[in-house]
């Protein structure tokens, strides 16, 4: 460690007076905050001397791998982040595209996996809120939100704990807010016993030409606070959700913070009012590293300086320290710099909505961020020092060889495909999450077209005749056994997914959850989902345009699966031609589009049906082609977009079989399915092919349908037709439609219910 | 139809009530502010869902002491219609303008789904438009919609045809697997004596168009606005 007490005559060195006494800085100080040697000499270097507290608390959170993307940084920018609809890409609160009729669409993923194990409710609400806060920044009015959610094995003894708190916090802060929760996943698996990840994605609509950013301007311009007071909660997050968890996380407990959903609202509803004024030059939410992070990041966006006199922020608690109102997490709170004279105008507004409002600094010309409290100066540093000088690692890495093609030798055919099918829908990884979805508000705001249970959710933008789609998605089994197939299948996924409701996809926004960073085979697993997250985008136009990283979700040195979570949006050009699950009528027939190759390489049939280990014998997930991909999604979005199909359905987990049954649930109908010459039965019926739809279309069409998809270089065959209140397959026993039902809804309520 | 939409902090259905009585009555209602002490001229003063106050002390507990109450009241008093939906009911048994309480859901969740409900009487201004005898659909979203009232305010109630909404199945069964929330009676919605103020727990203004799955929220404001022209 290096020697702290040599430099103390060095000529910055800030005051530290009788009012606010910081200690000299010790080697384990320096640990605790979570700063290698090679940091801490660093910001020896910068200042050339040493830190005060506050000083080292700074560079401590600044520093974090959850503010400085150090260790992914030379990855994320591998990314295509451009595209002629793109307003706004990565770096800034959130991303942004065009969305027709002078609007743009403003959206972001981000995760709140640590707080979220420790303090399951209060950790998944403020996700939520944090999400929420970061697109409102923007001058956006959030409109719809979406969850990725993985957890434990169920039988884990901390999962339905989880489950329930979680649920119940993105619900309680979502609903409370006034958003329709409107999609999500929900995946369990052992590998997250000990890190759940809780990821929030929320959407929202600002006009195209009135967007907000962060970037500070106008020395002596006044540097704002407003919204909750500040307290002691969250200190320290943004460090803690750097780090791996051990046997005694619980006691980070503290670290959590308390989410207040109505001063939220309240908050939003003030913004976009003082928004409408045009008296803001920046705005930044006060998200983790709070106070701290909001004044650096906008005055180093511009290029200025920052002073702020501490004396004057709001508080809830007595005697905060400098240190302590610097690095708080407390929630619901921004910082914003506003143009000359235009105080009065937002005391107005945020005095009406019964908030805080204090000037607390200025914006300066001297590149510095200068924090005075209690008339003694506490901080001075050079802002370049915190941006720039930040640690940029290039990790070392391994990405995995893909794993060997599964030997069908040891996916045996099922005794009874039917029956398997009847427990696959009735799985934890299949059935019905509407125990989850009913727990959250999702047709407030009155333009929620399709509610969640779809392929994705489905949104009419307010006032006009357009409506986004959404979704997010990812498939952690395949990134494991290949990590680059499997982050271009995530991405082809959530295209896949938006184009099954007819929705042209936009962008996405990433949430890159993985573990320890300094293990080469953890950033190996992170480099290649970059790697095959790049080739999708770009093979499908379809770029980047936010995102955050999550890493260190490890306990005791066990990692989580790999874990890219994509979320899509789509733009659908008329709000009436959009497709849905719950259309098709006795006598429609069905297509599939796409190939067949009966791929039970990573599939729940191997994992879940025939118990196999997907690590060492689960060969390789399914191969998705790109450019079939697009033809296919083309193809049918364009047959959507006539106006006359029944119902589209995308095919993923668990294969065709679940799909087809997937339809008859929704529509509350039967049907008859053939399977395809060449493949064994349980392949065509389990296999996870990507790429592929099953349409529901009046008979009428179909013979027109199938010409279109051979003219197009698409693979469609008549696959079946709708009636009847079974599901037959070929060679199958048919299975009634309730039954299925039964299966499907079963399980969520009767695990939630259990008491052990 | 002039219509009144009060706002409070915490409000959240504010703007869909807003959006729905103007695509429906085709006049803009007049939005008013929790601190005003006298409202305009209006038929009908809706108290919209939401969170007000965060739901802190008790759901509705705080808005229902807002400066703007006291006029809500006297309009209710002077026989004005008063419509308080989800949240606006909590508001409506916190004044005692009607009687009862909404506590938590029996379940202890919140629940948003679409529910059947039976419409007691379609002789109200209310629920004329309605047609009798068959359930309608509308949704819920709320975490403390279980009506409470003792046993002898319900039979008031029902005595005096005070019930507007209960549960049902699809099929209009006013059963224990219909009621989503432990409601007393399956109570979703309940009239003052004068048949004039009308608190519920689903929101009509959710289901107006087909588009947004279906339109069974219209009728209540088309039978209102018949009512008074």
């Amino acid at each position: 460690m290096t020697k702290t007490s040599s430099s103390a005559t060095a000529p910055a060195q800030p005051q530290t007076g009788a009012a606010a006494p910081e200690p000299p800085i010790t080697a384990a100080m320096v640990k605790e905050h979570g700063l290698t040697e090679d940091e801490y000499a660093r910001v020896l270097r910068a200042l050339n001397r040493p830190p005060t507290l506050t000083e080292l608390g700074i560079y401590s959170v600044m520093w974090s791998e959850h503010c400085s993307y150090k260790s992914s940084r030379v990855w994320l920018k591998r990314l295509p982040t451009a595209g002629p609809h793109v307003i706004c890409g990565p770096g800034e609160n959130a991303g942004i595209v065009d969305i027709g009729n002078g609007l743009a669409a403003v959206f972001k993923m981000e995760s709140h996996n640590h707080p979220s194990f420790i303090e399951p409710y209060q950790g998944a609400a403020t996700g939520v809120g944090g999400i929420m806060r970061d697109v409102f920044t923007m001058g956006a009015r959030p409109v719809a939100n979406l969850n990725a959610l993985r957890f434990g094995a169920p039988e884990h003894d901390k999962t339905r704990h989880l489950v329930d708190g979680v649920v119940a916090g993105i619900g309680g802060y979502g609903n409370c807010f006034g958003v329709p929760t409107v999609g999500g996943e929900v995946e369990f698996d052992p590998a997250y016993n000990g890190n759940i990840l809780v990821n929030a994605m929320c959407v929202g609509i600002a006009p195209a030409d009135k967007i907000f950013y962060a970037a500070a301007s106008g020395v002596g311009n006044p540097v704002v606070y407003v919204g909750s007071k500040t307290g002691r909660d969250g200190i320290h997050g943004a460090t803690m959700a750097s780090a791996e968890f051990d046997d005694d996380s619980h006691e980070k407990r503290p670290t959590v913070q308390v989410g207040d959903p109505f001063t939220e609202k309240l908050l939003l509803e003030a913004c976009l009012e003082l928004m409408a004024e045009d008296a803001i030059v920046a705005i930044q939410d006060m998200g983790a590293a709070g106070l701290t992070s909001s004044s650096v990041e906008m005055a180093g966006k511009g290029g200025v300086g920052i002073e702020l006199t501490l004396d004057a922020v709001p508080c809830r608690e007595d005697a905060m320290t400098a240190y302590e109102m610097l690095l708080s997490e407390s929630q619901e709170r921004m910082l914003m710099v506003l143009k000359p004279g235009k105080e009065e105008v937002a005391r107005r507004i945020f005095e009406k909505w019964q908030l805080d409002i204090a000037v607390i600094g200025t914006i300066t010309d001297t590149g510095r961020m200068v924090v005075r409290h209690h008339g003694v100066t506490v901080a001075d540093l050079p802002l370049d020092s915190l941006n720039d000088d930040a640690p940029l690692y290039e990790r070392p890495y391994e990405i995995p060889s893909p794993a060997a093609p599964l030997d069908i030798a040891k996916a045996p055919a099922p005794a009874n495909a039917a029956q398997t099918l009847v427990a696959m829908i009735a799985s934890p990884a299949v059935c019905s999450r509407r125990w989850i979805w009913e727990q959250y508000d999702h047709t407030i705001m009155g333009d929620t077209l399709q509610r969640p249970g779809g392929d994705a959710g489905v949104v009419r933008v307010h006032g006009t005749n357009t409506a986004l789609a959404v979704t997010v998605d990812v498939t952690p089994r395949y990134c494991k056994a290949d990590p680059q197939a499997g982050g271009k299948q995530a991405v082809a996924e959530t295209w896949r997914n938006l184009s099954a409701t007819g929705a042209r996809p936009l962008a996405v926004t990433d949430c890159m959850n993985f573990g320890n960073p300094e293990r080469p085979d953890i950033m190996g697993q992170f480099a290649g989902c970059i790697l095959g997250m790049k080739e999708a985008c770009e093979a499908l136009d379809y770029p980047v345009v936010s995102g955050n990283v999550s890493l260190y979700n490890e306990t005791n040195g066990q990692g989580i699966l790999p874990t890219p979570a994509i979320g899509g949006v789509g733009l659908i050009e008329d709000a009436r031609l959009y497709a849905r699950m719950d259309g098709m009528k006795a006598g429609d027939d069905l297509i599939l589009v796409g190939d067949e190759h009966g791929h039970l390489g990573q599939s729940l049939y191997l994992r879940d049906v025939l118990g196999v280990d997907l690590e060492t014998e689960g060969g390789a997930p399914p191969p998705v082609d790109l450019a079939a991909e697009r033809r296919n999604g083309d193809f049918v979005r364009g047959l959507i977009a006539t106006g006359r199909l029944s119902a589209v359905h995308d095919v993923s987990d668990g294969g065709l079989y679940v799909a087809v049954a997937e339809l008859c649930l929704a529509s509350r109908i039967g049907a008859h399915m053939s399977l395809p010459e060449g493949l064994p039965a349980h392949a065509a019926l389990f296999g996870e092919d990507q790429s592929r739809y099953v349409i529901a279309l009046p008979t009428a069409l179909t013979r027109q349908a199938l010409r279109a998809a051979a003219k197009a270089g698409v693979s469609a065959r008549h696959l079946g037709h709708v009636g009847g209140v079974d599901l037959i397959a070929e060679g199958c026993d048919p299975i009634s439609v309730e039954m299925l039902r039964t299966a499907h809804e079963g399980w969520f309520p009767r695990y939630m219910d259990a008491t052990h | 139809m002039k219509a009144a939409v009060v706002i409070f902090p915490g409000s959240n259905c504010d703007r869909d009530t807003l959006v729905a009585l103007e695509r429906i009555t085709g006049r803009a209602p007049v939005p008013v502010w929790h601190t005003e002490t006298d409202l305009p001229p209006a038929d009908l003063v809706v108290l919209p869902g939401g969170f007000t106050y965060g739901d802190y002390l008790r759901a509705g507990a705080m808005a229902a002491r807002a400066p703007v109450m006291a006029a809500v009241q006297q309009r209710a008093h002077d026989g004005a219609f008063v419509l308080g939906i989800c949240n606006g009911f909590q508001m409506l048994t916190e004044t005692g303008l009607l009687p009862g309480a909404l506590m938590r859901n029996a379940g202890l969740k919140f629940i948003c789904k679409d529910v059947y409900l039976s419409v007691a009487r379609t002789d109200t201004p209310f629920a004329r438009a309605y047609p009798a005898g068959r359930p309608i659909r509308l949704p819920i979203a709320h975490h403390d919609g279980n009506y409470f009232a003792d046993d002898a305010t319900l039979e008031r109630l029902e005595g005096e045809g005070r019930i507007a909404f209960r549960y049902v199945s699809k099929d209009g069964a006013a059963d224990a697997d219909a009621n989503p929330n432990g409601s007393r009676g399956n109570i979703a919605g309940i009239y003052s004596d004068n048949l004039r103020v009308l608190g519920m727990m689903p929101h009509p203004e959710r289901l107006i168009e087909p588009a947004l799955g279906g339109s069974d929220g219209r009728p209540l404001f088309e039978g209102l606005m018949e009512a008074l022209s």
